[in-house]
């Protein structure tokens, strides 16, 4: 929902991001406020995930340039845990399976950590897990995923259930959301949206960052971005969306050299 | 390791491992006296080896030599509490030893249900030699191996289990060995036997009182018979000034299976050597180990898994943990013999080095000598993944934290198919308490 007078989550300008000294991001310009849904659409390689991945502070890309603020603050001078802890929450395209910590002990730690410094109670195993079975409801979850290891041997649908269950449980201020959709058949794609769309309010954003248009029939965008070639080349409402299902996203890149040598 | 040419205490100091002891009193059963002879007389042939032993080419026995040992006679006074943190509830019955003497008082001999043994070897020797007769110092010979020839001569104290045919009992057996005093070296010995169809759980558990410099020289046969099926647990917990040296020796028949599971986290230097030997068709090997070290510790596991006969399968992973400078050494050998066809035999070697002073050498070696079986094998050697570390700082945990859980995960995979709670949660706090210590 738009709300002009709402209060700025996120404010970027200009920033470009290289990896191994290759130069990815050239120049991102997205102001994101309290309410908002913001989607970046873009074709594979135009720096979309490395857009939501430098935002979330992943190690392999180095910030070469212009400025992030998080609520009105620096946000590069936020380590990674720091972010997550001010309420930034990445959704991962390819969640990680780390065998040998149970989803439960892990999601608990995970909350404690992210919930306490913002006043709610240490939650005792117990207590978190009358909490946690009533998140996973939300997402049609079965509990047996609690007692296995993080993400191990998971299907990638049931591993995106499990992000989706992070965000409801972490409860973001911002979430970045690369890929979510991506390995969801179309019934999981409704209940995993169904979960996002529940956790959205007046004080929150996200950004969902996804290839196709499939995901937006579920969660209605405010913004619609296109990236390619690591910039923000066109910006519309959810028309624009459908515009890009119809059409691709060659027309675009067809107006934008022929805005280049107009 | 080399033999040398035989001569009276070739070795100075052999000779001087020798001389410590007091002299063995002869036992009753002729059979035994000669075995203890023969050892004795290989002792004195062989040398402690060194690294231009391939057997010994990344560990170093120099410290040991440095420091003299001698058995101890009377065991030192020890506490029920100060062993309690070693306590397993779920065991049937516990023998305790310190610095190799049989303390009754820190025992727990309940009584055991009809055809499972568990006695103290001196014991059973006088009851049960012709069920001892056929292994002991049978399955571990130690023609080439000066501690398991030491071991022999010393041969005194020692534990004798039995499980007798379709006698299933799955209730661990714990064997609490506890070394306290400065320059005592104990010369364990265990002989696990499992008859036809039978099953049984052992523990051996190594642990040490105090920051004392002390020796365990341990050797265990294990001889498991037609589809029965033995889990032996071993610990060694020992404090970081120890010099721990293990030869377990398992033979399996037709359809036995054995299910050993190794941790290592104490010992300034340990060596683990692990022999398992396929005698019968069919016949099922899982061997798992683990060590956590830091500081200066060196731990070196050797195993050898021995196809002798068709349909034999084994399934190894075995994993390090090294921080500081300290040094893991894995060598894990597999043979299929010929007519060994349809084996299926893995091998994992995963090594997690947390410092860059931290050390591994990790050598699979297979030799394969039938053309129609499985052997698959792998290795790594690597640091905390950078993209699961991110995943747990995306989720708010501090980079200290993540890395602990990192490491924990990396050891927990072993330590939790141990299958029995209270030592999973004794074992996961100790990892608990050295990563969070950095190791």
């Amino acid at each position: 929902m738009i709300n002009k007078n709402a209060k700025i989550l996120l404010e970027v300008r200009d920033l470009t991001a290289t990896v191994a000294g290759v130069a990815i991001l050239k120049g991102i310009n997205l102001t994101v406020r309290a309410g908002e849904v913001h989607a970046i659409m873009g074709p594979n390689g135009s720096g979309k995930s490395t857009f939501a991945k430098v935002l979330a502070g992943h190690p392999a890309y180095s910030v070469s340039g212009g400025e992030v603020l998080y609520q009105g603050k620096d946000l590069f001078a936020l380590s990674s845990d720091e972010r997550a802890r001010a309420g930034m929450f990445l959704g991962f395209q390819y969640p990680v399976e780390i065998p040998g910590v149970t989803n439960s002990a892990f999601l608990r730690l995970a909350y404690n950590t992210v919930q306490v410094p913002r006043g709610k109670d240490d939650l005792d195993p117990l207590e978190f897990d009358d909490l946690v079975r009533e998140k996973m409801k939300l997402l049609e979850m079965d509990p047996g995923f609690l007692s296995r290891s993080i993400n191990d041997g998971f299907s990638g649908g049931e591993k995106k259930r499990n992000e989706i269950l992070q965000m409801a449980l972490l409860e973001p201020v911002l979430a970045l959301l690369d890929e979510t959709d991506s390995g969801l058949d179309i019934d999981a794609l409704r209940v995993v949206a169904g979960g996002i769309n529940k956790l959205l309010n007046a004080d929150n954003a996200c950004v969902l960052v996804t290839h196709y248009q499939r995901l937006l029939n579920y969660i209605t965008p405010d913004h619609v971005h296109v990236m390619s070639a690591g910039r923000i080349i066109k910006s519309g409402d959810k028309a624009l969306a459908l515009q890009l299902e119809e059409r691709g996203y060659d027309w675009l890149l067809d107006d934008k050299k022929a805005g280049a040598t107009a | 390791m080399s033999v040398h040419v035989t001569k009276p205490a070739s070795h100075p100091y052999v000779a001087l491992l020798l001389a410590g002891s007091a002299a063995v009193p002869a036992s009753p059963a002729t059979w035994l006296n000669t075995r203890r002879a023969a050892a004795l007389e290989r002792a004195n042939a062989l040398s402690v080896p060194t690294t231009r032993d391939e057997e010994w080419r990344f560990t170093d026995l120099t410290p040991l030599t440095k420091v003299q040992f001698q058995p101890v006679s009377a065991a030192a006074d020890v506490a029920a509490s100060d062993i309690a943190a070693y306590v397993v509830p779920e065991a049937a019955v516990r023998l305790t030893f310190i610095d190799g003497i049989y303390v009754p008082a820190l025992s727990v001999r309940g009584k055991l249900p009809a055809g499972i043994t568990v006695e103290l070897l001196g014991d059973a020797l006088k009851t049960q030699a012709a069920l001892i007769e056929p292994h002991l110092a049978k399955l571990a010979v130690g023609e080439h191996d000066l501690f398991t020839a030491l071991n022999t001569a010393y041969l005194q104290q020692g534990v004798f289990v039995h499980a007798a045919k379709n006698t299933a009992f799955k209730q661990p057996i714990h064997l609490l060995f506890v070394a306290t005093r400065k320059g005592a070296a104990a010369h364990p010995r265990c002989l696990v036997v499992a008859e036809s169809g039978s099953e049984c759980c052992v523990i051996e558990d190594y642990v040490a009182l105090g920051e004392e410099t002390c020796l365990t020289n341990a050797v265990t046969e294990v001889a498991v018979a037609p589809n029965a099926s033995v889990r032996h647990i071993k610990l060694q917990r020992e404090n970081n000034a120890a010099f721990h040296i293990s030869n377990c020796a398992v033979t399996l028949a037709k359809d036995a299976r054995y299910l050993a599971h190794a941790v290592t986290f104490g010992a300034r230097l340990s060596r683990n050597n692990l022999t398992v030997t396929q005698q019968g068709e069919g016949a099922h090997a899982q061997m798992d180990g683990i060590a956590l070290i830091g500081g200066r510790q060196l731990a070196d596991t050797h195993t050898l898994m021995d196809h002798t006969q068709p349909h034999g399968t084994c399934e190894q992973v075995h994993k390090t943990i090294v921080g500081g400078g300290a040094h893991a050494v894995f060598n894990g050998k597999v043979f299929v013999r010929e007519g060994a066809q349809q084996t299926d035999s893995s091998q994992q070697s995963h090594n997690l080095l947390l410092s860059d002073k931290a050390h591994v050498d990790t050598k699979p070696q297979l030799e394969i000598f039938a053309d129609d079986v499985k052997c698959a094998h792998g290795a790594t050697v690597g640091q905390i993944d950078a993209e699961n570390l991110f995943y747990l700082l995306s989720r708010g945990l501090p980079e200290a934290q993540a890395r602990n859980l990192l490491t924990y995960a990396f050891g927990a995979e072993i330590i939790d198919r141990i299958p029995v709670p209270s030592l999973v949660a004794q074992l996961e706090k100790n990892v608990m308490a050295r990563t969070e210590g950095g190791v």
